[in-house]
């Protein structure tokens, strides 16, 4: 019912608008073109001058309701993501100057220069010095953003330091699957032909490999504050992307082509509470890459504790390869005769 | 020389109606040709203004359906927790209980992006205008093949219709975003968009495809040898150049496209690994081994961002016409406003990767197309200071092309600002698929254009219908239009800046983006509010063609260019005589004390060189 009756009041207000739209051609041709032209020309000149103001007016006030609410009110949680907000400052600073000028520029002078009898057009084709000017000036500019965008850019995508921490993760539709090497710190091989989700191997990891006996499988991701972390990202059947807002990093999950980025955390979670003073501040792990219909709700968990934490949590937690023993023994001990290593009986 | 090619424009003439052997012998034939008949007038037409018409009426429906999807989909994101009874009356059980279903909002947003880029600002645009315009202001008497330009038109129309079909598919129309990524697109386990609407997609690029060679190679062409004596190409209007670019970087950029489009159909159909390897979809292990997701990326954005000038440069050579015609002041920097067209259509080649600075493109390459990103800042800088000292110490008209050409500098700038942010791969790390993208993209390349395109139509309607648009609905359409524009994308870049990704159907689930909910609602009331007045606009040009101020006088505007030369409403042939002579540039307006002096006044003795 009411749809209809929102629709009777659109119909309306366009033939209101139309009706007088129609008539106010009507009064131009009585009126004469010339002062009809002459009104519109007039009314339009203010309405640009009128736009430059409240425009400005409404971001400054725009700005003053929603800047809190992003992540420039508060600081980055990781050092490239320091350095990420540096240049989101300075490159600010420039193309806001810019913005200001040519924005101001162009409605004053749509203002000034509205059409008037007196005025004769100042015929002014080309200018070579004026032209240089706003090529070199603005070149020059971008030489700066680009030589400090560089330097960060090779800075965060150069390698990472030797004494990371490795994490792998994994994205398929719509979650994201965590593993840790282990105590030797090296990841067991992977297959993913051997990917069994029912029984226990849902990243296809090669028990046969002994590097894989002690990978710790996980839901959410634990970090140590303070200490560089390198991910190694996959991804099971589509694109995927590992976005982390608050470290402002972010890659790619690509199937068949591994993607990796580090980066050192700055503050706990606990201490995110704090900063952001939202006591349900969580770190959280966003698929920023289209991958179906539940992309919206890919949500992944951070955990960002001190050494000591970490340690206790990681004590807590049992190998995969453990868990998948043990819940294969008895299928074990019924093929007793066969030799075949679990891995194989899974597959 | 230019003799010669005169010669030559004439000859080249193969339409069925206008055979003509000497320019003398035009007039007489014209007289003679008028049994027409409607199928050949208005359908299967090889008249180019004719032509233009369809390709615009045709983008304006599709403008209509794609704006409508955005309405669909800002409804869900701005009212997340509302049910619209009337959506599931329309759409069953893609709206079931009043909701937008994710793979309906999905397959919204997909069918959006890809009819408003393709369908409606390649199309719609370089295709109107292109048309309309060419043979116009070059003066020529229709294309170089006005057959080839026909069957543009109707692979054009075959292609909407297949893309149209896909629409009405059980499983629905594709899903996985306009760019169509494998293997998202490649699996139809992994999204119901990706079974049978895919292949529609891409058989309807495919068509599209090749619409928009045979366009671009008639537009080039044309552009080349039909010009009429003393038409050099430094006297040509900047329409022309922007026109001539814009087909120059389609047909080299399309057909890597297709090709990426073929490939995608083999790994569909045929078995192929070409984007496929080692996928798991769903629990099943699929066989192929070897391919690569990201080549398809690479071919994508090798069209895909030559593709983003494709739309925007027309739309930019218009505005400079516009505003020079409405300052009553010549076009500032016009050898700089060629120069900064032909560097922005070299770089538009070799800047594709800056999408995919976070796919795990080697840093070292990233590194010079972040270079090579940033260099298009400068002639996109040239051109906008030409722009604004074009206007300055002018004698503004107010006309609603004038309207609409001033707002696309403004959006241009607003626009072009916020890619020297995503153009730098440090920063693009952190903004990449959030909302500041979307705030960039629409705002420089999605409304920008259409701004020039609306700025084109309201110019250009009394050559094309002999009538006026409505002035006071033009006015209504332009503020609220331009406004809207603002009062929509320019909070999306605080969005941005939180981090908030793009495509996400619902953000309540999420502690880092829940922030938002008032400002969604505000965005989405307003875009319904502009998609309304867009009605209007609609509305105001079908009232126009039939009903409108009739134009009185050959050249309403006072401009420079050749098609005012022509009869008001010009016949197939377009100059009922020879065809005029050309001997100055487009621009001299305001020249020795004068108003303007068109193009076809021969240079006086005493008149001062510019």
């Amino acid at each position: 019912m009411s749809g209809y009756f929102i629709l009777a009041i659109l119909t309306l207000a366009f033939v209101v608008t139309f009706q007088i739209a129609k008539a106010s051609e009507y009064v131009s041709v009585l009126k004469g073109e010339e002062k009809s032209f002459r009104q519109n020309n007039r009314v339009n000149a203010f309405l640009f001058i009128l736009f430059l103001v409240l425009g400005l007016i409404g971001a400054w006030w725009c700005n003053e309701m929603y800047f809190k609410k992003t992540l420039m009110a508060q600081p980055a949680a990781s050092d490239h993501g320091e350095k990420v907000d540096f240049m989101l400052w300075i490159t600010f600073a420039v193309t806001g100057l810019v913005f200001l000028i040519t924005q101001i520029l162009l409605f004053w002078f749509a203002f000034k220069y509205q059409f008037t009898e007196k005025r004769k057009a100042f015929y002014f084709p080309h200018n070579n010095r004026l032209e240089l000017i706003w090529t070199v000036v603005p070149a020059m500019f971008l030489t700066v953003l680009v030589g400090l965008g560089m330097f960060y850019w090779f800075k965060i995508t150069g390698d990472a330091p030797k004494d990371s921490q490795l994490v792998e993760i994994t994205g398929k539709q719509f979650n994201w699957l965590v593993r840790y090497p282990g105590k030797d710190n090296v990841f067991g091989r992977k297959n993913y032909r051997l990917t069994d989700a029912s029984n226990g191997n849902a990243l296809g990891v090669d028990w046969e490999d002994g590097a894989s006996h002690d990978d710790i499988e996980a839901t959410e991701v634990h970090l140590v504050v303070g200490k560089p972390v390198q991910l190694l990202i996959g991804a099971q059947d589509v694109i995927h992307d590992v976005g982390l807002v608050h470290f402002r990093m972010k890659m790619d999950a690509v199937p068949g082509i591994p993607t990796t980025m580090w980066f050192t955390p700055k503050y706990t979670t606990a201490q995110m509470k704090e900063i952001t003073g939202n006591k349900d501040f969580v770190y959280e792990i966003s698929c920023d890459q289209l991958c179906g219909s539940g992309h919206y709700s890919m949500r992944g968990v951070i955990i960002v504790e001190t050494q000591e934490e970490f340690d206790t949590w990681m004590a807590s937690k049992k190998p995969q390869y453990v868990t998948v023993s043990e819940a294969m023994a008895p299928i074990i001990a019924d093929k007793a005769a066969s030799s075949k290593p679990i891995a194989q009986s899974n597959y | 020389m230019t003799k010669r090619k005169n010669k030559m424009s004439i000859k080249t003439i193969t339409s069925r109606q206008v055979v003509v052997q000497t320019a003398a012998n035009v007039h007489e034939q014209h007289d003679h040709h008028h049994e027409e008949s409607f199928l050949t007038k208005y359908i299967f037409s090889t008249d180019h203004k004719m032509i233009g018409k369809q390709f615009l009426i045709t983008g304006m429906i599709w403008a209509i359906i794609g704006g409508l999807f955005s309405v669909l989909f800002r409804l869900q994101l701005g009212y997340p927790d509302m049910s619209f009874p009337f959506l599931e009356d329309l759409f069953g059980k893609w709206a079931a209980g009043g909701r937008i279903t994710n793979e309906f909002y999905y397959a919204l947003v997909t069918m959006h992006g890809t009819i408003l880029v393709f369908f409606v600002l390649t199309a719609g645009l370089s295709g109107t205008f292109a048309n309309i315009l060419i043979p116009l202001q070059i003066g020529a008497r229709d294309m170089a093949s006005g057959f080839l330009n026909m069957l543009s038109y109707w692979f054009f129309f075959l292609a909407s219709v297949v893309m149209f079909a896909s629409l009405f598919l059980q499983t629905g129309p594709a899903s996985g975003g306009w760019t169509v990524y494998p293997p998202l697109s490649a699996l139809g386990q992994a999204n119901e968009g990706s079974k049978l609407g895919m292949d529609f997609w891409l058989i309807s690029m495919a068509f599209f495809i090749v619409s928009s060679l045979l366009g671009g190679l008639n537009y080039i062409s044309t552009i080349l040898n039909l010009r009429t004596k003393g038409m050099s190409m430094t006297k040509m209007p900047l329409t022309m150049w922007a026109i001539f670019f814009t087909a120059v970087l389609g047909v080299l950029s399309f057909p890597v496209l297709l090709s990426g489009a073929v490939l995608l159909l083999f790994d569909r159909n045929l078995g192929t690994s070409f984007y496929l390897s080692e996928i798991v979809v769903k629990g099943e292990i699929l066989p192929n081994e070897g391919g690569s997701a990201i080549l398809f990326q690479h071919l994508f954005w090798f069209l895909g961002h030559p593709e983003v000038y494709i739309i925007l440069l027309p739309a930019m050579g218009m505005v400079s016409e516009i505003l020079s015609v409405n300052s009553r002041k010549p076009i500032f920097g016009y050898l700089a406003m060629v120069g900064s067209l032909f560097a922005i259509c070299i770089l538009a080649f070799l800047v594709w990767a800056h999408h995919m600075f976070v796919t795990g493109l080697n840093p070292f390459l990233g590194a010079f197309f972040v270079l090579l990103t940033l260099l298009i800042a400068v002639p996109s800088a040239i051109k906008v200071f030409n722009w604004i000292t074009t206007i300055w110490r002018g004698n503004i008209r107010f006309t609603p092309g004038m309207l609409f050409a001033i707002g696309f500098v403004s959006l241009f700038i607003s626009g072009g600002l916020t890619g020297i942010f995503l153009g730098n791969s440090t920063l693009d790390i952190h903004l990449h698929d959030t909302y500041f993208v979307v705030a960039h993209f629409h705002i420089v390349m999605g409304v920008a254009s259409f701004f020039g395109m609306f700025a084109g139509v309201y110019h250009w309607f009394p050559k094309m219908y002999g009538r006026y648009l409505n002035t006071t609905m033009a006015n209504i359409h332009f503020w609220v239009t331009f406004v809207g524009a603002y009062l929509i994308f320019w909070p999306m870049h605080y969005q941005g800046l939180a981090g908030l990704p793009r495509r996400y159907t619902d953000f309540s689930n999420w502690q880092s983006f829940n922030q938002f909910s008032e400002m969604n609602r505000f965005i989405s009331t307003v875009a319904m509010v502009v998609f309304a007045v867009q009605l209007l606009f609609v509305f105001n040009f079908f009232y126009s063609i039939f009903k409108g101020r009739k134009v009185k006088s050959q050249n309403p505007w006072g401009a420079n260019t050749l098609e005012w030369t022509t009869p008001i409403n010009p016949g197939h042939g377009n100059w009922p005589g020879d065809i005029p002579e050309v001997h100055r540039w487009a621009y001299d307006y305001g020249k020795d004390g004068r108003d303007f002096i068109p193009q076809t006044e021969p240079v006086g003795a005493n008149e001062s060189a510019h």
